[in-house]
């Protein structure tokens, strides 16, 4: 009775194709997948590929031109002599001052971000889940610049800041701060302080993200097995969490480590007048139109970026991925 | 004698869900207890509670005569084997199995050599240097067996361990784990819902069903002895039987529980019995399983394989042993 009715069903075996080009291109991507690959992938490659890894080189290759101090023209011959002058004693206070700018800030926003994260991933739930996406989502909808410009309002000698701890008869502290060598100043705006506490601001989220998200991948119960084999909660953090947070953390560091290297707006509106790379590509490449020079500064933070990938692939950070 | 692990009216609550609901429960020293009941009936919980992973609302908890409440679980003498498995993936074997002595402070040679030998114990040897990604899912389960036991634990604490693998392997497992528990002596507590494996490695099992403990007893004891209509279903899918059915054949007005093995079937005419149809037959290879149908009443049999059996459908003659029918002390 069921049977008969089910084999009464007129519908052949096999449906034809749905006819006309979509149907003929459909079966085709079925069958040929690497196609439909190729097809995907062609536009962002030659993007990528041509315009920018291409300039990238362009770029490059000008670092081993020189200038003519003279003529101020640029020689288009093969020289080291540009990394010669980029080994002058200015030019790598430069380099040191941004690459140990760049260590603190990932440091710093590595301390932080892990106590936001370690909630969000391991306490927070639905409304909580959200409110925490959208604290960490909401600074990077705002302008960037406008973002600065009120720090720099914060940060000043008649900010809000300065305001508050008077208030709180703790100006001494500031005061006590501010006067210390290289990282005071006239103001927290026109110190290194200032540009520091700007730079973890603004990258903040490009650590708490990550580190969120290999939070999330740690099973709940990898720190019950820890805390049940006897390890106290810094022995579970020391000996389970941090090493399996770890990749987060280094890919949040590459964000903060690389964006710190390259970034040339804050130093130039909070902190105090000496370079940092961004600003010394800037200038060179702009107002003293020393091209081949300002190649070389681009050339630094892609080594060191190199050298701390290696670091990291060595010290197996990206094993638990 | 002091109990292994005690509980006094402990009871464990998530709001206005009672996960375990004022259990009283004694383990002996080096016994091997399971506590079994379906997914949500508490007996996860109760685990937990001996860990230490889940503090009581309510009630006190002792293990080996110490108070345990508020006493976290880095600080019991107690191990998990859990579930599945949790086992450390940035770590290799040998150092997942040398955790428990490396974070007490075991130097380095000492805790290798004794997490060698863990290994070893359960027919691992030589899988240090593996990480827990390249191992089957049986040698997970024994490294996380090695990991509790290299710390010497007053209580072996086994979350469902045994619920991943396939049955050929389960089988085997389950021989291990009893001689091994036999061999070391330490207390195991287990927790399972497959009441064979509570029945077969058990010294006594705890049935469980909403938070509380419905029967404690040994195996016979569980099976044979059903107190509720609820352990004799759960526990080996006895057939439960109403009053006014058990009156005809016992003359008490109880509920009754038959075990499946215990019904015989005849043909229809062979004399005196339950008259009933024959629904439907299930083989399972060794036995037969057979659906009945006696009167609205829905019976189960058992019968060896190659029992001659009349087709589905036709009527059949029930008989048991008076004995069998087991009379059951509560309704619920």
């Amino acid at each position: 009775m069921t049977s008969a009715a089910l084999n009464a069903n007129p519908a052949p075996a096999i449906l034809p194709g749905s006819g006309g080009l979509r149907g003929a291109l459909s079966d085709l991507f079925w069958r040929k997948p690497k196609v439909l690959l190729l097809l995907m992938l062609l536009p962002p490659v030659l993007w990528l590929g041509i315009v920018y890894i291409g300039s990238l080189f362009a770029l490059l290759a000008q670092s081993f031109f020189s200038i003519d101090e003279f003529s101020g023209l640029i020689n288009r011959e093969f020289t080291l002599k540009t990394y010669g002058d980029l080994l002058q004693a200015a030019n790598l206070d430069i380099i040191l001052r941004t690459v140990t700018m760049a260590a603190l800030v990932t440091l710093a926003s590595a301390v932080i971000a892990f106590p936001i994260a370690y909630y969000a991933a391991r306490y927070a739930r639905g409304r909580w889940k959200a409110l925490f996406y959208l604290g960490i989502m909401l600074p990077l909808w705002s302008s960037y610049l406008v973002k600065i410009y009120a720090w720099k309002l914060i940060l000043a000698k008649e900010g809000i800041l300065t305001w508050l701890l008077a208030k709180l008869h703790l100006l001494w502290m500031l005061d006590a701060w501010l006067s210390l060598p290289i990282v005071g100043g006239n103001s927290l705006s026109v110190s290194f302080t200032g540009t520091f506490i700007v730079f973890v601001y603004v990258w903040l989220p490009f650590m708490i993200l990550p580190v969120q998200a290999a939070l999330e991948r740690v099973p709940g119960n990898l720190v019950e097995a820890s805390s049940d084999l006897g390890a106290s909660p810094g022995q579970t953090f020391r000996n389970v969490l941090f090493p399996l947070a770890l990749p987060g953390i280094v890919a949040g560091s590459i964000f903060t480590f690389s964006l710190t290297l390259g970034d040339y707006i804050i130093p130039q509106i909070i902190g105090t007048s000496r370079l940092f790379i961004g600003q010394a590509v800037y200038s060179q490449q702009g107002t003293a139109g020393n091209i081949p020079l300002a190649a070389a500064f681009t050339v630094v933070p892609i080594v060191i970026m190199g050298f701390y990938l290696w670091g990291a692939k060595r010290m197996g950070a990206f094993d638990a991925l | 004698m002091t109990s292994a692990v005690s509980f006094q009216k402990a009871s464990r609550h998530f709001g206005s869900v009672r996960a375990v609901d004022a259990v009283d429960l004694e383990i002996a020293p080096g016994e091997f207890f399971a506590m079994l009941g379906p997914s949500g009936s508490g007996k996860t919980t109760c685990l937990r509670l001996i860990a230490g992973f889940e503090q009581p609302t309510s009630g006190s908890i002792s293990i080996f005569g110490e108070r345990a409440e508020g006493v976290p679980p880095y600080r019991r003498n107690v191990n998990t084997v859990f579930q599945d498995y949790a086992l450390f993936p940035h770590l290799n074997v040998l150092d997942n199995v040398a955790y428990g002595l490396m974070v007490k402070g075991v130097g380095k040679p000492g805790r290798h050599k004794a997490a060698e030998e863990a290994l070893a114990l359960v027919r691992l040897p030589g899988y240090g240097a593996r990480r827990p990604g390249q191992l089957s899912g049986g040698q997970r389960q024994r490294v996380a067996l090695a990991r509790a036991l290299v710390n010497q634990p007053k209580v072996l604490l086994l979350d469902e361990p045994l619920g991943a693998l396939d049955l050929k392997l389960r089988e085997n497992m389950q021989e291990e784990l009893k001689s091994l528990q036999k061999a070391l002596g330490i207390t195991f507590v287990f927790v399972t819902h497959d009441q064979g494996e509570a029945l077969s490695m058990a010294d006594r099992v705890a049935v469980f069903n909403d938070g509380k403990i419905m029967q404690i007893g040994t195996p016979e004891d569980i099976y044979q002895r059903p107190k509720t209509r609820f352990v004799a279903d759960f526990v080996g899918s006895s057939n439960v039987l109403p009053p006014d059915f058990v009156q005809r054949y016992s003359g008490q007005h109880r509920w009754g529980s038959l075990r499946p093995e215990s019904i015989r079937v005849g043909r229809a005419a062979s004399g005196e019995g339950v008259s009933a149809r024959l629904v439907s037959t299930n083989y399972l290879g060794a036995t037969t399983k057979l659906a009945l149908d006696a009167d609205g009443l829905r019976l189960h049999a058992i019968v060896p394989a190659g029992t001659a059996l009349p087709a589905e459908g036709e009527a059949v003659m029930l008989t048991f042993n008076r004995e069998h029918l087991h009379l059951m002390d509560e309704p619920a």
